[in-house]
């Protein structure tokens, strides 16, 4: 059986869906295009020798300290991270993680897409996994991150009418003081 | 005045759907947990949890701490059984940073888990049967809770949030006497079992409450990411201690149990032949630990200040609940740049109005309890 690597690069490369590939600590990670992203999902959940037919996990990460926090160092050491070896203008500012398993093969794979602040909308992949939903939400709930296509897109830990997205990075540890006023009888 | 009582009913409103709120605060319910539920009759038509009220922002301040400072935060997560969290927070550490963990600590670890899981389903069946009326079984269980908590109160000074472990293995070793109370402890814990068992399993009344409800078919249940006994209940045989080794697991001799059905029953079973399961590898993690020469080391060489190279990882291990993975990120910095936790029973219960729809409400509360629904860890 070749490597995962080359069985997903054999899968996604022809049809140009892979954007970069990295690999730490044999974890295994592909970024690929944003508007492409269903497509992906269903070749990987599809194909016969990958079969991830298993949603683990959805989340968001910031990367805006991320890139704040490499530019004043000197020389990045080991070549783990994409981020490290890009040159030019910063990559979009979040990324939406899924962690996807093969229930047969027992392996395991990380699929991400760079989400720009300006085009928050991201496929939603509720419709292959439901196991989808609740992570999704939680993402629009804590980064603001808009799923297109999920049946209940609303906030999930925070309440209704929080002002702002509490896991980014610009947002402060101890919160902005907001409170809750609940109105009854309504 | 003899009138027959239904024919008062006014017609009009027959079928009319009633929505209640059951919870936040609600003397069945686990933690603050709600649900919504949109009722005909008894039957539910629709129910629709909120969570968040016991969201305390952990992956923020993950972020914001440094790795060692994490742990005791991760104590909080499934507080019915904090060790599991500590461990597999650790192991995404050490997977990060390369670190090999010497055998006796991750034969310590093996042991503590496990009776970690042994404590968290004696909870759960427990709680399933005080919800459904059975009060006895609940008291046979907690009383050996209790003991196991002594044990780890013993170990390190904490019943619930034990802080249990270091970064690179564990920081102490079991204490001597470790052998003499299991002896005294493991024919208890059988011993509870096995009147629950005689209690609950061929119970009439148990089993009209439990068999049949909520089911779940297996293709359903993956496709909701369920895992752990909830899954195991629906006939996947799938365990991370089997499937994806970690801790010297694949070194011991023991069998997953599986249901067929995907319903209360089974779920209630596989949890009961979990523990006895348990009971095993302990045994055998004991057998292993003894054979270890006494000055064996317990945590392998790390910094004082960790600082992992930047990278990501994630890391699973089969918790009481499921499948309980971290998800580190690094950018080389004494703090994580990005933690995601992903809980086991947060996957299974969103799948919550498909487990209810068509049951009746007094069934919805056994639900919850079967599925071992811990706030701490749904909401973080």
């Amino acid at each position: 059986m070749e490597d995962l690597r080359e069985r997903v690069e054999k899968c996604l490369g022809p049809k140009g869906l892979v954007v970069a590939m990295t690999e730490c600590r044999g974890d295994l990670s592909v970024e690929v295009p944003k508007a492409r992203l269903l497509d992906v999902m269903h070749l990987l959940k599809d194909t016969p020798d990958l079969e991830f037919d298993f949603l683990s996990d959805v989340f968001g990460v910031d990367n805006l300290a991320f890139y704040e926090k490499q530019k004043p160092k000197k020389k990045p050491e080991g070549e783990e991270t994409e981020v490290k070896k890009e040159k030019g203008p910063p990559p979009p500012r979040f990324e939406v993680i899924y962690l996807l398993l093969s229930l047969k093969r027992t392996e395991r794979l990380q699929v991400k897409v760079r989400v720009a602040e300006d085009d928050m909308e991201v496929d939603s992949v509720t419709s292959i996994w439901k196991a989808a939903t609740w992570p999704e939400r939680e993402a629009f709930d804590m980064f603001g991150l808009r799923f297109k296509g999920h049946p209940n897109l609303k906030r999930l830990l925070m309440w209704d009418e929080f002002p702002a997205y509490p896991l980014r990075k610009d947002y402060p540890l101890e919160g902005r003081g907001e409170e809750r006023h609940l109105v009854y009888g309504e | 005045m003899n009138q027959d009582p239904v024919s008062q009913v006014d017609q009009e409103r027959l079928g009319e759907l009633v929505t209640i709120n059951i919870g936040p605060s609600h003397p069945a319910m686990h933690g603050t947990l709600r649900v919504i539920t949109v009722t005909d009759g008894e039957t539910i038509v629709k129910a629709e949890p909120e969570i968040g009220y016991l969201h305390r922002g952990v992956e923020k301040l993950g972020e914001n701490l440094t790795y060692h400072q994490f742990i005791p935060i991760t104590d909080r997560l499934n507080y019915c059984s904090a060790i599991p969290n500590n461990v597999s927070y650790e192991m995404a550490v050490e997977k990060l940073m390369g670190i090999e963990v010497p055998e006796k600590a991750q034969l310590i670890r093996v042991i503590m888990m496990e009776l970690a899981r042994i404590a968290d389903h004696e909870v759960c069946v427990g709680i399933l049967g005080v919800d459904l009326g059975a009060f006895t079984p609940f008291f046979y269980l907690i009383i050996q809770r209790e003991e196991i908590y002594e044990i780890f109160e013993w170990y390190n000074g904490a019943r619930l949030t034990n802080t249990f472990g270091r970064i690179g293995g564990v920081d102490a070793d079991l204490p001597d006497d470790f052998e003499e109370r299991w002896r005294e402890l493991k024919p208890n814990l059988r011993k509870a079992n096995e009147e629950t068992e005689k209690l609950l399993t061929h119970n009439r009344i148990w089993m009209d409450r439990t068999i049949g409800v909520s089911a779940f078919s297996p293709e359903d249940a993956l496709n909701w990411g369920f895992t752990g006994p909830c899954l195991r209940a629906c006939g996947v045989k799938r365990d991370l201690r089997k499937d994806e080794p970690y801790c010297m697991y694949d070194q011991f001799d023991f069998n997953i149990p599986v249901g067929e059905h995907g319903d209360v029953f089974d779920r209630y079973k596989v949890r009961m032949i979990e523990m006895e399961e348990s009971i095993k590898i302990i045994d055998q993690a004991y057998k292993l630990y003894k054979e270890m020469p006494a000055d064996a080391p317990l945590k392998a060489r790390v910094p004082k200040v960790i600082k992992p190279p930047a990278g990501e990882v994630y890391s699973a291990l089969e918790s009481p609940n499921g499948e309980l993975g971290f998800f580190v990120r690094s950018d080389g910095s004494d703090k994580a740049y990005r933690i995601r936790i992903r809980p086991p029973c947060y996957m299974i219960y969103q799948a919550f109005n498909d487990l209810v729809k068509g049951g009746m409400v007094a069934d919805l509360i056994a639900c919850i309890s079967s599925l071992n629904v811990v706030a701490g860890e749904l909401d973080r």
